[in-house]
């Protein structure tokens, strides 16, 4: 008789998320348990209590969250360039067919593409600078944006267009009343996995050319053999990665309600 | 009684044109698709036309052609024989006049009821106030008053298909052309949308025209009712349904009802059997190649 509200609480959004906490801390706990048995070697794996006492200390000595602000600038840049550039270019090869025939199968190849390598020739073209940083993570997260966009309008249902047409819609109406709205789910989509390959990117190049943010934090402290410096740094990485995918998924529920 | 409602399509589009004005004029409309099995006449040498107020429904069995007919009625489909007019104006792509509701599931899920039914009005740009008092109104017409601020996720089928009506009656479209609309619901469902459909109909003297293949929605409803036949596509019978008006779902119990289903199937059977047999065989055929 008690189990209806508890199954109710469980499916509410903060009974979701409160599970969700739960079972990270549980999952802590049992890195901790298997590191003080000696399971995990803590010379690899620092004791988690360990990480969470660093976190004031790299909070008060390293500057941590100026970094935090710097990656997430950084981040923020790309994601704008990637909605900016990648939907425009996705809407651009669903309604040229002989473009999407051009390009479809390399942008696809460029999703694969390890563009992190290509580091010095932007180092070239940008100079050491965030400028340099912003543009690797726009262009590792572009092909995501672009290939789901046009799956997003090409999946538009028939019936939908139909409506469009026999209201007699104009095309720039067809494409803002209907088939944007219609591909909204999937640009997210994009637009998610996007964000999570810039965010790797970025990290990266940071890491690798020791310029700001929380990559060269992470560089400088590992080199320094402070693993739970080094790990609290990392922990702050993926606050980063949460707070972007939390205000996307706000803005999809605001763009596209009903679902 | 029935017999003699029943006329010969030639005998039928003279009487129409000694009726006068009428609203829709579809004239020797056939439409041909080349497929890789060859040349199919979906519809052939289709010729009515509906007054004003009237409500006339085109009932044939499945893959006959109706949907066809109701595209090229509806302006979505081009490149056919014959000609479409409404009131006088040849219907060349989508027109203003004609309001369309499709077979499919058709809302906009990112909308909500209101927002749905006012899409019509915004597009053609009313201001925001003005189109969504008038798009409830709509809404209450099609009997979903307190739903206005849902999605259509919350809404069963045949809810969402009023609103899809209510969307079409919001533009107000001269004509309504409906494309078994009802197909996907229940017979309970389905005779109670009927009863409101007729009084929407009544209540706006809504020129409609419905294409179904259900019998007894076809009867409850029309004025008239056209029979078409299975491949190819063509108008077999019409028959003139003298049904007390206003009516609604108690009708389908009256004797007369019955009479009229039973004519109207007798046609129907036929064709149907032949699509029937048409499918089966084409199965067994994919069969013998393989
Ligand atoms: N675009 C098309 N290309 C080729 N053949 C088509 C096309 N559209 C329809 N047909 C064919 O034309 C015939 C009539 O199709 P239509 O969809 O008009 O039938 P229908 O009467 O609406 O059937 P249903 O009751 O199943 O909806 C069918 O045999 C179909 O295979
Ligand atoms: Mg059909």
């Amino acid at each position: 008789m008690s189990k209806a509200p508890l199954r109710e609480w469980m499916a509410s959004r903060v009974g979701a998320r409160s599970i969700g906490i739960a079972t990270v801390a549980a999952l802590i706990g049992l890195v901790e348990l298997a590191i003080r048995a000696g399971i995990v070697n803590r010379f690899i794996v620092p004791l988690p209590s360990e990480i969470i006492v660093a976190i004031p200390r790299i909070i008060v000595e390293e500057n941590v969250l100026h970094r935090f602000w710097q990656t997430a600038q950084e981040l923020l840049w790309a994601s704008l360039l990637l909605a900016g550039a990648g939907i425009p270019l996705g809407a651009l090869l669903h309604r040229f067919r002989i473009v999407r025939l051009a390009c479809e199968t390399w942008v696809g190849a460029l999703a694969s593409a390890p563009i992190v390598l290509m580091y010095p020739l932007f180092l070239v073209i940008f100079g050491r600078s965030a400028t340099t940083i912003v543009m690797i993570g726009f262009a590792a997260g572009l092909a995501p944006v672009i290939l789901k966009t046009l799956e997003g309008l090409s999946g538009t249902r028939q019936v939908l267009l139909n409506v469009g047409r026999s209201f007699k819609l104009t095309n720039s109406q067809q494409f803002w009343k209907i088939l944007l709205p219609a591909a909204l789910p999937a640009v997210f989509v994009g637009l998610k996995l996007g964000l999570i390959f810039a965010m790797i990117n970025i990290v990266g190049v940071e890491f690798l050319i020791n310029f700001g943010g929380l990559g060269q934090l992470i560089n400088e402290l590992a080199e320094r053999y402070d693993l739970p410096g080094t790990y609290g740094a990392i922990c702050f990485v993926i606050l980063t990665s949460i707070v972007f995918f939390d205000t996307t998924e706000r803005l999809e529920r605001f763009l596209r309600p009903g679902e | 009684m029935v017999d003699e409602s029943v006329r010969s399509p030639a005998a039928a589009t003279d009487a129409a044109s000694s009726r006068g004005a009428q609203l829709l004029d579809v004239e020797r409309v056939s439409k041909r698709f080349v497929t890789s099995e060859g040349v199919i006449t979906a519809v052939e040498d289709v010729s009515f036309s509906i007054a004003p107020g009237e409500f006339v429904s085109i009932i044939g069995p499945s893959g006959c052609g109706k949907s066809t007919l109701f595209n090229i009625v509806g302006g979505l489909v081009g490149d056919y024989e014959g000609r479409v007019t409404v009131a006088g104006d040849v219907v060349r792509g989508t027109h203003a006049a004609i309001g369309m509701v499709f077979q499919e599931e058709s809302t906009f899920p990112w909308r909500t009821v209101v927002e749905n039914v006012a899409f019509p009005l915004e597009v053609v740009g009313m201001a925001k106030d003005a189109r969504l008092e008038r798009a409830e109104h709509f809404v209450a017409m099609v009997g979903l008053r307190g739903f206005e601020r849902r999605f259509p996720t919350e809404l069963s089928g045949g809810m969402r298909q009023r609103v899809a009506l209510a969307r079409t009656l919001a533009s107000e479209p001269r004509i309504l052309l409906m494309d078994e609309p009802f197909a996907a619901l229940d017979e309970q469902t389905r005779l109670l949308l009927g009863d409101r459909v007729l009084q929407i109909q009544q209540t706006l003297k809504q020129t409609t025209l419905l294409i179904t293949h259900n019998l007894t929605e076809a009867v409850q409803l029309s004025d008239r009712v056209l029979v078409m036949t299975y491949r190819p596509g063509r108008l077999k019978r019409l028959v003139d349904i003298h049904l007390p008006h206003p009516r609604d779902s108690e009708v389908v119990s009256s004797d007369a009802f019955g009479r009229y289903v039973a004519e109207i199937w007798h046609d129907l059977r036929e064709e149907a059997s032949r699509g029937i047999r048409d499918d089966e065989s084409r199965v067994l055929e994919g069969r013998a190649k393989r």
